[in-house]
Formats: C-alpha cells, structure tokens, sequence
C-alpha cells in the first residue's frame, strides 16, 4: 500500500482530514525546505505538496510565481528538489510528499531517469499541471510502473465525461480546485463545493482535496467539512514571504498549527 | 498525393501542438474549439471576416517589386507582400478581426491580449473598439519602454495596457498574466492570442486567418508574374505571418519556405532568440513545440532587437514543417536585420518593422547567389514606424 493511502486510511478510521500544505521547493532559500518539511509535518501537515520551481508558472497567481523566482535564483532544479525529498526521508518515513509543478522540467530530465530517482528519493505522487489526462497517457504508464501515484486536478469547469476519465488514471487523491482562478485567488464559493463534491464523489472513489481560496482556519474548516482534504498554498507562501529568515520556521509552523486545529474542529463526518 | 491536413482533431502537428493547460483551461478551450470549427464552415461568418479584410483592412495587400534593392544586390528578383500596408500597419490585424468576430458571435464582450512588440495589442484594441468591446492588454514592462508609441496607440484606442512585471518582463511573461486573467474570467472574456502558439485551436485558428497572405499571394503571382515565387521568405517569432504566408503552398514542394529567426548578438553568443535553430521540444504555454530552455527545462531569457521576435517557443507548426524538413529555419543577427532596415528605407523608400527586417536580410543574402530569374517572395510583415526609437539609438555605429 502506497504511503497516501495508508495515511488516508488511518485518517478515516480517526474520523480526521487531511491537511495538505504545499511549499515551494528552494523558497526562501534552498538549505530551508528540509527543516520547513518536518516543521509542516510537526505542525499537523498529514502530507507535504512540494512546489516544482519553474519559470512560467502559468497556472498559478503572483505569490506561489514569486515563490519560484526566489528559488529559481538560487539554481533550484528539479534534480535538488529531489536530493532534498531524499534527506528528509533520512528522518521521516511515513508522510507522503507529492511534486507539483509543470511538464517541461520532468520532460527535460526524461520519464525513465525521473521515474526512476523520485522512486529513489521516496516520492509518493506527482502532480503535473499542464498535463490534461488526454496528453499524458504514456507518462502515467511511468508513473505506475514506479508505482507513483499520479495526482490529477479537477476544475468547477470539469465535465462529467472527463470526470470519468480522470477517475479511472488518478491514483492518491484528485485535487479539486474549488474556484475559477489561479492559486493565491480569494472568493471560495461554498455553496458551489457542496453541489461538485457531491457529484464528485459518485464518480470518484479515492479521497477528493480541495484547494485553492483557502485563507484562513474558517475556509479550512468548511472545506474540512466537506472534502476528505484541505490544501493550502498561497497562504503559506505569503507567511514565508512575510517573515523574517529566523522567524520562517516559527511562523509558518503556528500557521500551520491554526489551520490544523480548525480542521479538526471540523470533525469527522465522512 | 498526400494533401496535407494538420492538425489532427487534437490539435497534434506530429509530435507538437496538443493542449497542454491545467484542467481550469479545459473547459474554455473545448468551447473555443466546438465554436471555431462550427464558424469556420459558416458561409455567413466567412463572408463577414472578408467583408472586413477588404474593407476595414484594407486588403488585398499587394505585391510589390523591390526592383531597386533588387538590382543593388545582383541576382535574385525580391518581390515584398505588403501587409505593412494593411490597416494598422502589421499582419496582426488579420487575425484580431477573425477572434473579435468570434468572440462575438459567442457573445463575449471583452477581449484580452498579450503583446510583445505591442503591433498584436494595438491590432486587438483596434478591433475591440470597432465591435465595441472592452479591452485589455498585457504587456511586460521592458517592451512597454522599447516599444513607447504602440502602448499609447493602445490606450488612444481605449485599451487598458496592464505591465507585466513577473519573469523576464517580456511577451513570454505576458503571455502566462493573459492565461490567468482567462482563467478567472473566462464567463464573459475572449482571450485574442496574437500568434501560432498556445493550446489547440489557436494554432490552427491563428494560422486560418493569416492564410490569406499566402492565398492572395497565389493569385497575384499567378496574375502578375504568370508562375509562383521560387521561395517565400518569412520571419519567425511565434511564426504567424510566416504561417499565413507558407500555409496555402505547403503541399506544393517545389517551392522553399524558409523561415527566419531572430539570431539576436551571434548564435554562438547565447543572446538571440533562434528557436528551431538551437532549441530543444518541450511545452510551455499550452502546447508542445521547440523551446529555448536550459539543462533543467527552465525557459531562457531570449534576446532579439525586434520586441516581436523575442520569444523562447514557436508555434508547434514550424516545428513539424522543420521536422518534416519542409520548411527551412535561419537565423538573422541584429546588425544584419538593422543593415536590411537601412537598405530598404534607402534604396525603395520603405521603412520596415525590425521583425520583418530580418526576413530581407536573409533575401539580401540569398538573392547573389541566385539568376536573375528567380523570384523569392519576402512577406513585409509590418511597417517599422514603431522601432524608430531604437534604430536610432543603434544608428551611430552603422555606416552606410
């Protein structure tokens, strides 16, 4: 069993969410990310999104984009991302880290060498945002052969038959993106998540994250409510942004320590 | 004989193309592409778009002997396909009018555009304030001071030009703030993409309505000079004038296409913006194709004199038609395209966009080696009002 669904799995037999933070791989500086993953994870984090940097991050607002202009300073590629997921597997086993980012870094590296070395350095999942279900077939057949999950958003705009199709390539969790936007955008319709995960969850069997707008412990706690996960970014970025470089790991760790009450609060419901 | 008839119903030029964007673009895209293709049979909207090109455009843009210029060089006849005649002074109107009819027969009612030159977004505002809509532009902060004039033309045709100031502050970068903006107001905005790149079906729908470059041309070579060009020569950022010229000849093989990059300092510098020449395929902006990327797939900051010209992609297209050898690519310096700049003003009184300098400077190259019988057919894709600035500034060390 994959290191995502034995959380997941333990999570549902306590009644709990998952808490999802993600963070930009080299921001603030790349020594950082190791003590920011167990920090998270200290925090309450259940699994860790880490942040690909890339240089046109299309998909994302402003601040997840300033986040990887500082790491891309500092020479951040993917090949130390992945040296940094491999020292912080040196003291922590159990929780899942997932990659995020876009297609033309991991394509640049080639499928097989990438495959092959995240299996390496204990990744669980990858989430490549410009990669549609339609044009990734073969890349996924990498995935599984590593056994990786292959993680897949889902948008408000998403159609049943693609919902379908999703549904039968993801692996993990799908990752619900609850509004029309970029990452860092801030009107979360409640009401609109209801009525999709409902529909979701007819479809899909693997647990539903839901991301994007959530700002503050109240929209964690709703989301809470109702998805089998919460995922934050851009609030997370902003703390990183907003801190001094001593306080960083204090600060973000509080954040992430209110969020993760509030979800709680939440309880369970599934 | 094998007609050629890509792209496939994916958008796939071979390898290239496709749709490349996060599940929120999906949607949006696939409504775009059920419009597009039911327009693109429609008697009604076709005979709309070429009411328009003659009328408001101003074409047919006609082909003009650069007899003079011709002579100086010894060799090679070069013939000028003038869409720096056209109604505000580039290629690019083309295909605005084309997206703004589209977009309002789907009843959006603002459009937004990213531009790098600034010749996209000033033929975006134009047609936004010709069908009444409300218009956006994003434009990186460093084209907005090389290219001055385009951005007040912009905001005198009532468009609001948004600085860009992400990434390398150019088009690239304007391109991803456009994407966003699409993606949060996609409801009542129409995203007019200037070139022939991006997701499916802008490629294919960019290139459709530059074709009638290459379609005019054939007529009136036929008509004029009683035989078709031996090559066509055309300048190549994105690539859409090459595109809308090389489209209707590409399954006649016995004409060359070759298309010209922006070699910017010298290939060997690393400061250029020569694509197909150096890059490697990848994806980026919604579309597989041939990027300027480094060894970990980061996209490069490109450099060219020509703001129009300096883009790490090119359309999937180019990229096929260089794979399929098809197509040939080149590149042009800076100092060449200025000498092209110079001699064109010079020798037939025609003042050409830095962009389409480059392809004259390749026809200038080409044109010694070759009879005097032979006709190479440049498309004069703009016309260079807009790069006065900075061909002055560089002017002092130019001797002529």
């Amino acid at each position: 069993m994959s290191r995502i669904a034995i959380v997941f799995g333990e999570l549902r037999l306590q009644g709990r969410k998952a808490l999802i933070p993600f963070i930009t791989a080299g921001d603030p500086e790349p020594a950082m990310t190791v003590p920011l993953m167990h920090e998270l994870v200290k925090a309450g984090a259940d699994v860790i999104e880490l942040g690909v940097p890339f240089s046109d991050p299309m998909a994302d607002g402003p601040t997840i984009q300033r986040s990887s202009e500082r790491a891309l300073k500092r020479q951040v590629g993917l090949k130390d991302v992945l040296t940094m997921v491999a020292e912080f597997r040196t003291t922590d086993t159990r929780t899942p880290v997932v990659l995020m980012g876009y297609a033309n870094p991991v394509e640049a590296m080639g499928y097989e060498k990438f495959t092959a070395r995240a299996k390496e350095c204990g990744i669980d999942g990858v989430l490549t945002v410009d990669y549609p279900p339609e044009e990734c077939r073969e890349w996924v057949e990498y995935l599984e052969r590593r056994q990786i999950d292959a993680i897949f958003l889902l948008s408000p705009t998403t159609p049943q038959a693609r919902i379908e199709q999703v549904a039968k390539m993801a692996r993990g969790y799908v990752y619900y993106v609850s509004l029309k936007g970029v990452t860092g955008s801030s009107n979360l319709d409640l009401n609109d998540v209801v009525n999709k995960l409902t529909r979701l969850r007819s479809i899909i069997s693997i647990p539903i994250g839901v991301g994007f707008g959530i700002r503050d412990g109240a929209t964690a706690k709703a989301v809470a409510a109702l998805a089998d996960a919460v995922v934050v970014g851009s609030r997370i970025i902003e703390e990183i942004e907003n801190s001094p470089r001593d306080e960083v790991l204090t600060n973000v760790y509080h954040l992430v320590r209110s969020l993760r009450g509030a979800i709680d609060e939440a309880g369970g419901t599934l | 004989m094998k007609v050629y008839d890509l792209p496939d119903r994916h958008g796939h030029f071979g390898p290239y193309g496709g749709v490349f964007v996060a599940e929120t673009l999906i949607a949006a895209l696939e409504e775009l592409r059920v419009q597009y293709e039911h327009y693109r049979n429609d008697a009604a909207f076709q005979a709309e778009f070429a009411y328009e090109l003659r009328h408001y455009v101003g074409r047919p843009s006609p082909i003009y002997h650069a007899k003079r210029w011709s002579a100086h060089l010894g060799g090679a006849q070069i013939l000028l396909k003038r869409e720096d005649l056209n109604h505000t002074g580039a290629h690019k109107i083309n295909n605005t009018v084309g997206q703004a009819l589209l977009a309002g027969r789907m009843g959006k009612s603002r459009v937004i555009a990213e531009t790098g030159a600034g010749q996209h977004g000033v033929a975006t505002a134009t047609v936004a304030a010709r069908y009444g809509m409300e218009c956006v532009v994003y434009m990186g902060s460093v084209d907005m001071e090389r290219q001055a004039a385009n951005v007040h033309r912009m905001k005198l045709l009532g468009a609001t030009v948004v600085p860009v100031e992400s990434g390398s502050r150019t088009l690239k970068d304007a391109l991803n703030e456009a994407m966003r903006d699409w993606v949060t107001n996609v409801g009542d905005t129409f995203y007019i993409i200037g070139t022939v790149a991006g997701p499916h079906p802008y490629p294919m729908m960019v290139r459709d309505f530059q074709a009638i470059i290459g379609r005019e041309a054939m007529v009136q070579m036929q008509e004029e000079y009683g035989r078709q060009p031996d090559a066509l020569i055309a300048c190549v950022g994105g690539g859409s004038n090459a595109i809308g010229l090389f489209y209707p000849y590409i399954d006649n093989g016995n004409i060359r296409m070759i298309g010209v990059e922006a070699a910017g300092c010298g290939i060997e510098s690393g400061q250029h913006a020569a694509t197909l020449m150096t890059g490697r395929p990848g994806v980026l902006h919604g579309n597989r194709t041939y990027l300027i990327q480094d060894e970990n797939g980061q996209i490069i900051e490109t450099h060219s004199i020509s703001a129009g010209l300096d883009y790490p992609g090119v359309g999937p297209e180019h990229a096929w038609l260089k794979d399929s050898n098809r197509a040939e690519y080149v590149g042009i310096t800076d100092d060449e395209a200025l000498a092209a700049f110079h001699a064109l003003c010079r020798y037939e009184g025609i003042m050409p966009a830095l962009e389409s300098s480059h392809a004259l400077a390749y026809a200038a190259k080409l044109a010694p080696a070759l009879g005097g019988d032979k006709l190479l057919l440049v498309n004069l894709s703009g016309r260079g009002d807009k790069d006065m600035a900075t061909v002055v500034a560089r002017a002092s060390g130019i001797t002529f």
